[in-house]
């Protein structure tokens, strides 16, 4: 009987089971990698605004407190996006006729407001209040990271769910006092591991089982 | 002498009938995937079921459009037709790897002719059972949620939970098997490698048989590889059913919070097994005239299983009545009470009964052990009662729970029985290919059967009874 394969084919036999390892074990890893990539999770991407406006200008050169804006952070779900109003408080006067400005004006004359593109969007099955975290001192930073030198926000971190809960099993490792919440030059080594985990008893955060029950989030 | 010969057989009796030799028995059962033609009612049969397999492409379809909506579970009833037909079907494959594993190991000859289609028939009634659970989840898209891989949610799954026991258990029943399955093919594919002449079909075959030239060294790998792998089989076939069980006997309704369920279950798995393999191997023999092969000795021993099991099954029923009775528990005895007689559901307990307890007893008689016909008609009945076993004990003990307030009914919808009737037949197209396409009776093993494989040790006067034993 004639040969069915050539003898190589032996070898090509036993290349296969080593590369369907090889192969099997890249997409694996390729997978944990691309699951986290700023591909799917739109980190570091920064989004095209309607007005050019800066923070790195408003917060890191003017000063301007978080609050001015946002100011329902402290006591609402929602940080709050301000309103034209808020803006020509001060640019009735100041740069009032630069063309930069046009978009904000414009609303404010024809009473529309600016459709802004959100940045950090969650998913609506997940419950979350900005008035919570800044009252058990995490601060804005800790997020959203150094907002004063970011000139178009972007997101600073991937906002998976196992970032929340690297968090929210470790509290005592990122929490501030409360009146550091919003100085965006905070940086976690401010505190000693002792002076942080003390933080966590005097702000009664609950426990980790409760921090990490299924309902906190997903409600 | 004649006296000796004829206890002997009673004892031990041959296990290939007719006059075969080597060259006999491989064009028997190669010659049906070679040569034969195709009979005209595989045709008609696969052509039934491929129709069947369809109607559950279609229930499918509309049930990812849709949502499990479209079936009749719903509060208090929530697992219903999804997991009885689950557990129905796991619970047939138990039969496959009971022959080929554990009657492997105890030296039991007369799985050699049923175990080849058994285990296809493991692997097939897997595969429909698998659908049911990871479709019933409702989004099936995600269903690899089940499994632990690093994900981007940073959660482990609950591995305090019997449904997740029952994932790790089914895929490893399910790997275990195919494994099985297939290594015990690769020296039977290479015959039909050596024997097809059309040279696609030996080129398929070949690469299927990796290369098998039946040499010392690949004969002596092939026996260890086999006899490591049916003994990884083995515990599984008590395992796999039993943690299927735990989905019930660890949550704490009544009806399902029984220490009995695990051997009850495996004993009932084996018995659904035994009259799976008994339905599909009564017409094949028939069809493809392999009564020299598969023999009445071999439906006989099965109905003996059949028998044992199923009297384990019943034990299983007398048990959970009596502990209702006995643990004077005031849930426990309503709910045994409702089940038996006050319930609406009181006629599938009596038809169960009827099914698992009454129609097995004619196995007694050596005379319906004997007879194709009455083993077929006992198998499909003892299939229908354990499929109403399953029935009676999700849909009884969950639409009267503690609550009266929370008490309702179930009734199944049209898309409830067009996925079961569509695994069905998906599950016969499957076997129709099967028999089609592979050895369908393990020819390397029946020929250790024949009288030409006895050793003979004082090189004269073959034993040509066939009930040697045979040097391995």
């Amino acid at each position: 009987m004639a040969q069915l394969f050539h003898p190589g084919a032996n070898n090509i036999a036993k290349a296969s089971l080593v590369l369907a390892v090889i192969l099997g074990g890249s997409a694996f890893y390729a997978y944990t990698q691309i699951a986290r990539s700023s591909y799917l999770t739109n980190q570091y991407l920064e989004k095209q605004q309607p007005v050019q406006f800066s923070h790195r200008h408003h917060v890191g050169d003017d000063g301007i407190d978080c609050r001015y804006c946002h100011t329902s952070v402290e006591n609402a779900a929602s940080a709050g996006i301000p309103p034209t109003q808020t803006c020509m408080n001060c640019h009735n006067q100041l740069w009032a006729d630069s063309p930069y400005l046009e978009p904000v004006q414009a609303s404010f004359r024809d009473n529309k407001p600016i459709k802004w593109e959100r940045v950090h969007d969650l998913p609506g099955y997940a419950y979350f209040n900005h008035s919570i975290h800044v009252a058990k001192g995490v601060g804005c930073s800790t997020c959203h990271g150094q907002i004063d030198n970011m000139a178009s926000v972007y997101q600073e971190n991937t906002l998976q769910m196992e970032w929340c809960l690297s968090c929210h099993r470790n509290p005592e490792q990122f929490i501030r006092p409360k009146s550091e919440i919003y100085n965006m030059e905070w940086s976690d080594s401010d505190l000693t591991a002792e002076e942080r985990s003390k933080l966590k008893v005097d702000y009664k955060i609950r426990s980790r089982e409760l921090l990490t029950s299924c309902s906190t989030c997903h409600r | 002498m004649e006296e000796l010969k004829r206890v002997q057989e009673r004892i031990n009796p041959p296990m290939v009938e007719g006059h075969h030799d080597y060259a006999s028995v491989t064009d028997k059962i190669s010659d049906i995937t070679l040569k034969k033609r195709t009979p005209f009612g595989w045709f008609i049969g696969f052509g039934i079921a491929f129709l069947l397999a369809q109607l559950l492409l279609m229930t499918v379809t509309l049930l990812f459009a849709q949502g499990v909506g479209i079936w009749g579970n719903n509060q208090p009833v929530g697992w219903a037709f999804p997991i009885i037909n689950f557990v129905w079907w796991i619970g047939i494959g138990h039969a496959g790897t009971l022959i080929s594993a554990i009657l492997l190991l105890l030296n039991q000859k007369w799985r050699t002719s049923i175990n080849r289609f058994a285990e296809a028939m493991t692997l097939f009634a897997v595969a429909c059972a698998g659908m049911f659970p990871i479709l019933h989840t409702g989004r099936p898209w995600l269903a690899y949620w089940m499994l632990p891989y690093p994900n981007t949610m940073g959660m482990w799954q609950n591995f305090r939970s019997p449904l997740m026991w029952d994932v790790f258990a089914v895929t490893t029943y399910a790997l275990v098997s195919l494994l099985f399955w297939y290594v015990g093919l690769i020296p039977d594919i290479a015959t039909l490698r050596d024997r097809a002449n059309n040279k696609y079909f030996k080129f398929v075959y070949g690469l299927l048989s990796w290369g098998w030239r039946g040499s010392a060294r690949h004969w002596h790998r092939y026996e260890l590889a086999y006899l490591l792998l049916a003994g990884l089989s083995t515990p599984l076939v008590l395992s796999v059913h039993s943690i299927v069980s735990f989905d019930f006997s660890v949550a704490q309704l009544p009806g399902w919070h029984a220490t009995i369920f695990p051997p009850y279950f495996v004993a009932g798995a084996i018995f659904a097994g035994f009259a799976m393999v008994l339905i599909l191997c009564i017409p094949l023999r028939a069809w493809y005239n392999l009564k020299d092969l598969i023999t009445d000795t071999h439906l006989s021993y099965m109905g003996k299983i059949m028998l044992a099991t199923g009297l384990i099954v019943v034990y299983g029923y007398a048990a959970e009545a009596f502990f209702a009775w006995y643990s004077a528990a005031e849930y426990e005895v309503f709910m045994m009470r409702n089940r038996m007689i006050s319930g609406p559901y009181w006629w599938s307990y009596w038809l169960l009964i009827f099914c698992n307890g009454v129609s097995i007893q004619f196995l007694w008689f050596k005379r319906f052990r004997e007879s194709s016909f009455w083993l077929f008609v006992i198998s499909v009945i003892v299939s229908v009662g354990m499929w109403l076993e399953r029935f009676v004990i999700i849909v009884t003990s969950l639409h009267r729970d503690f609550l009266p307030s929370s008490w309702g009914m179930f009734a199944p919808t049209i898309f409830d029985w067009t996925m079961y009737l569509g695994t069905i037949g998906f599950f016969f197209a499957l076997i129709f290919l099967f028999v089609r396409m592979l050895p369908v009776i393990s020819i390397f093993e029946v020929r250790t059967l024949l009288p030409d494989a006895k050793v003979d040790r004082h090189g004269h006067d073959h034993d040509h009874d066939g009930t040697g034993s045979v040097g391995s």
